[in-house]
């Protein structure tokens, strides 16, 4: 019976400190077919397939690949037991030749020189295997990302996958890429290879898988026969329950009476966004949803004066602004708390008081030297106002938890008193309760008076925050919700810009 | 609390390592705990304390500038060439020289910032391109026959305090006073932490660079006037390899290699190790090569320290 699967991954459990990533998962691969992936954004998807590399150590339960049983996995073992993973990121040279890439770590040799035209050659016969037309002597970087692609896919046959594993694989294709993805998925399949489709499109997993598996928050939720199931029935899988956090309640927003429109972009065109139009009215909670990399914070980066717009207008307070650096956009009243807390938000090896004062400095200094009473003032001021945890404000950063490293940044925001304070998944990585904090952090903000931009790809946070709804998809705005018109499946559908029927 | 303790003796470790350096030495050498000694080491010291507030802020950002010593070269030759060949006064060609050299600061910074040369190649090239020069100007040979009260500078006491540790004590004080009370301070170690983060925090990263090399050449040139009322004779190599000695200092003193970490304090203690050490050697009649062996190894002991801390901090 475990012959007919090839890779099974049973009861697989992941715990962190302080989350369960995966519970009592499980997965089975038959041989020869595609099996679709899905689930929310952080419903533990990446985690499941990184134990199959040995990327993440599962805390319990077990991989069986063709009988074997391991408790967990390493990259060689993976590699020896033919399961590979094409991970979103590829993991190509772009100043080595195709061929090269396709044996790169593994080089053809005569003697300690390699042999490049031996390469080119097995290189050439294994992208006619796949029917992929690259010229193996052209170097990586100036093959499009969809050929990158497959690269790596032929890469991964070459070394004798039989279980394929695509992480997003369409995300950075356009239209003609990925029907040869879909060509050469069909041909994997014919020739008795197995593949894990991972995909938030859901026309992709209807083209080309034949059983579907959900997860949702880390569970199992079920495994579905393609051909008996429907989109509408998927949505509900992985969306499922419902509204569990809380969400602290905050007045309707009026837009009869509150008219102001404090911020609008038009037809503003970059940093991989079209045509994008947007207004803010003045204390409105505007929210925008999406998959991961659908623009929103290519729209954030460009409002803020981080990357500037190639086409269009923003106009701020009525009056057209251009910024060219952070500190322009800053200085006009407009804040962003990044993505990447760590990396962009946070400065970790600095004070909370350095931090929360950092855009203020030069107006609380007379020639260059630091109010010190008012850099200690203002800080106490937000550490109890947003109620910071920590032991002294001389405290770094770093030794502060996520949802109090936010607050800081909050705080500083604060202080430079912003008036748009656009927030990129506020919540990543924060744990509920400190969730939930930063939730009425953002009521009282639009309560006096500061409009809100809030980027969330928890459909749950995105629906329970905004005051109203607009989603991207591929760099456009794919639609507009008002509050009445919230539903998950409607924000997923624009998301995944698939047209209701 | 046990974490506080391991701390505080992290932190005083530089001034243990000080204070055992001068007890070895006195038992070694009884001439070596004298006053006039004392004030010999701290004038031998004075450019490398002047020329570190500069490299300081250089390496609390993160990056390195190699071409110290040869501004300190240039500048020495520049401000001679004027007051000797071109009949400058004192003041003018002082003024003229060290400006000269904060431009050579600014225009490192213009490779490292708007070209975005990494700072260890762009501040080697302009050592080359400048020692050259300072050959050029100088013909490859010495310069001499200053006005006799251009010594005071270099050569000059205050009661019994040498003008050179006045003028190095007034730059840690101006350095300490720009790393602690000004903004440009927490600017510094707030790039020199996270570029990236700084920048989306409203700091202007590429001037403070420009700022701060421009700094790391103001200093160096100040140290070069310095050294030339000292020698009172302008020789076209005369700040070969400051720029080691300078760093050893300066990372020896705790200012992290990573950037974004130290303090003036500490620098003023790697300073004194380094002439203390110097000092000794020579007292102990070391010879220039083993001096130079035992300092190469003082500067990858205190790399490597701090190397080995950032680690353990980031697991």
């Amino acid at each position: 019976m475990s012959e007919d699967y090839v890779l099974q991954l049973k009861n697989i459990r992941k715990e962190y400190p302080g989350v369960v990533a995966l519970k009592d998962v499980t997965l089975e691969v038959k041989k020869g077919e595609i099996l679709g992936l899905i689930g929310e954004n952080g419903a533990g998807k990446s985690t499941l397939i990184k134990t199959c590399s040995g990327a993440v150590i599962p805390t319990s339960g077990k991989i069986i690949v063709n009988g074997k049983e391991f408790s967990e996995m390493t990259p060689q073992l993976a590699k020896e037991n033919g399961i590979a993973i094409i991970y979103q990121e590829f993991n190509n040279v772009g100043e080595l030749s195709a061929a090269e890439n396709l044996f790169l770590g593994d080089p053809i040799r005569k003697g300690i020189v390699i042999d490049r035209k031996a390469m080119e050659q097995e290189a050439a016969k294994a992208f006619e295997q796949l029917n992929i037309k690259i010229d193996p002597k052209t170097l990586v970087k100036h093959l499009t990302v969809g050929y990158q692609q497959m690269i790596e896919i032929a890469k991964a046959i070459h070394q004798d996958a039989k279980v394929l594993i695509m992480d997003e694989p369409s995300a950075p294709l356009t239209n003609a890429e990925v029907q040869s993805l879909y060509n050469v998925c069909e041909l994997l399949k014919s020739k008795g290879v197995s593949i894990v489709y991972i995909s938030h499109r859901l026309e992709e997993i209807f083209h080309l898988t034949s059983r579907i598996v959900v997860l949702r928050d880390g569970n199992y939720i079920d495994t579905l026969i393609t051909a008996d199931s429907h989109v509408d029935e998927l949505i509900k899988l992985m969306v499922g329950r419902e509204l569990k956090e809380a969400f602290p309640p905050r007045p309707l927003f009026d837009y009869e009476k509150n008219t102001e429109v404090v911020f609008e972009a038009k037809n503003v065109t970059g940093n991989g966004d079209r045509d994008v139009n947007i207004q803010i009215r003045k204390g409105e909670v505007l929210g925008l949803g999406g998959l991961v990399g659908a623009g929103r914070t290519e729209l954030a980066q460009m409002i803020f004066g981080d990357v500037q717009k190639t086409e269009g207008q923003f106009i701020f307070k009525g009056k057209e602004i251009n910024p060219k650096s952070p500190r322009e956009a800053i200085d006009l009243g407009i804040a962003l708390v990044p993505e990447d807390r760590k990396r962009h938000g946070a400065l970790l090896g600095v004070s909370v008081k350095n931090n929360i004062n950092m855009p203020i400095y030069k107006t609380i200094s007379k020639l260059a030297f630091i109010d010190t009473a008012r850099e200690a003032a203002t800080t106490e001021k937000y550490r109890k106002e947003l109620l910071i945890k920590t032991p002294t404000i001389q405290q770094n950063v770093k030794n502060l938890s996520g949802g109090n490293q936010q607050k800081v940044i909050l705080g500083k925001w604060l202080a430079a008193n912003s008036e748009l304070i656009i927030l990129d998944e506020p919540t990543r990585g924060i744990d509920v309760g400190a969730k939930f904090e930063i939730y009425k952090l953002i009521n009282q903000l639009v309560e006096i008076g500061k409009t809100v931009l809030l980027i969330s790809s928890e459909m749950e946070e995105l629906i329970g925050m905004s005051d109203r709804i607009v989603v991207f998809a591929e760099g456009r705005i794919t639609g507009e919700l008002k509050k009445e018109e919230f539903e998950q499946h409607l924000i997923l559908k624009m998301a995944s810009d698939i047209q209701e029927d | 609390m046990k974490e506080n303790i391991i701390n505080s003796i992290k932190r005083s470790a530089i001034w243990l390592v000080l204070l055992l350096l001068v007890i070895f030495f006195t038992i070694a050498n009884h001439r070596f705990l004298s006053m006039n000694n004392l004030f010999l080491v701290a004038r031998q010291v004075s450019m490398y304390g002047i020329a570190s507030i500069g490299m300081t802020f250089v390496i609390l950002i993160a990056g390195i500038d190699l071409s110290i010593g040869t501004i300190i070269t240039i500048v020495n030759v520049v401000c001679a060439y004027l007051m000797v060949k071109l009949g400058f006064g004192m003041v003018e060609a002082v003024l003229v020289s060290v400006l000269m050299a904060t431009a050579i600061g600014a225009l490192n910074g213009f490779l490292v910032s708007t070209i975005g040369i990494p700072a260890i190649i762009a501040t080697f090239a302009t050592q080359t391109v400048f020692s050259g020069a300072a050959y050029l100007i100088s013909g490859g040979i010495p310069i001499f026959g200053f006005d006799p009260r251009f010594k005071v500078i270099g050569q000059g006491y205050l009661g019994p305090v040498p003008v050179p540790v006045l003028i190095m004590a007034a730059c840690f004080i101006v350095g300490a006073f720009i790393l602690n009370k000004t903004y440009f301070g927490r600017y510094f170690y707030a790039v020199g932490g996270n570029e990236e983060a700084a920048e989306l925090s409203g700091i202007r990263v590429g001037r403070i660079k420009y700022l701060i090399y421009s700094l790391s050449g103001f200093f160096a040139g100040l140290a070069g006037i310095v050294m030339l009322s000292r020698t009172n004779s302008a020789q076209p190599t005369a700040g070969l390899g400051y720029e080691f000695d300078v760093i050893t200092c300066v990372v020896l003193g705790g200012v992290s290699i990573m950037g974004g970490l130290g303090k003036i304090s500490g620098v003023i203690a790697g300073v004194l190790i380094i002439g203390i050490l110097t000092n000794g050697m020579v007292l102990l009649n070391v010879s220039s090569y083993t001096q130079m062996i035992i300092k190469g190894l003082v500067l990858i002991f205190a790399v490597g320290f701090d190397t080995i801390q950032k680690k353990n901090s980031v697991a």
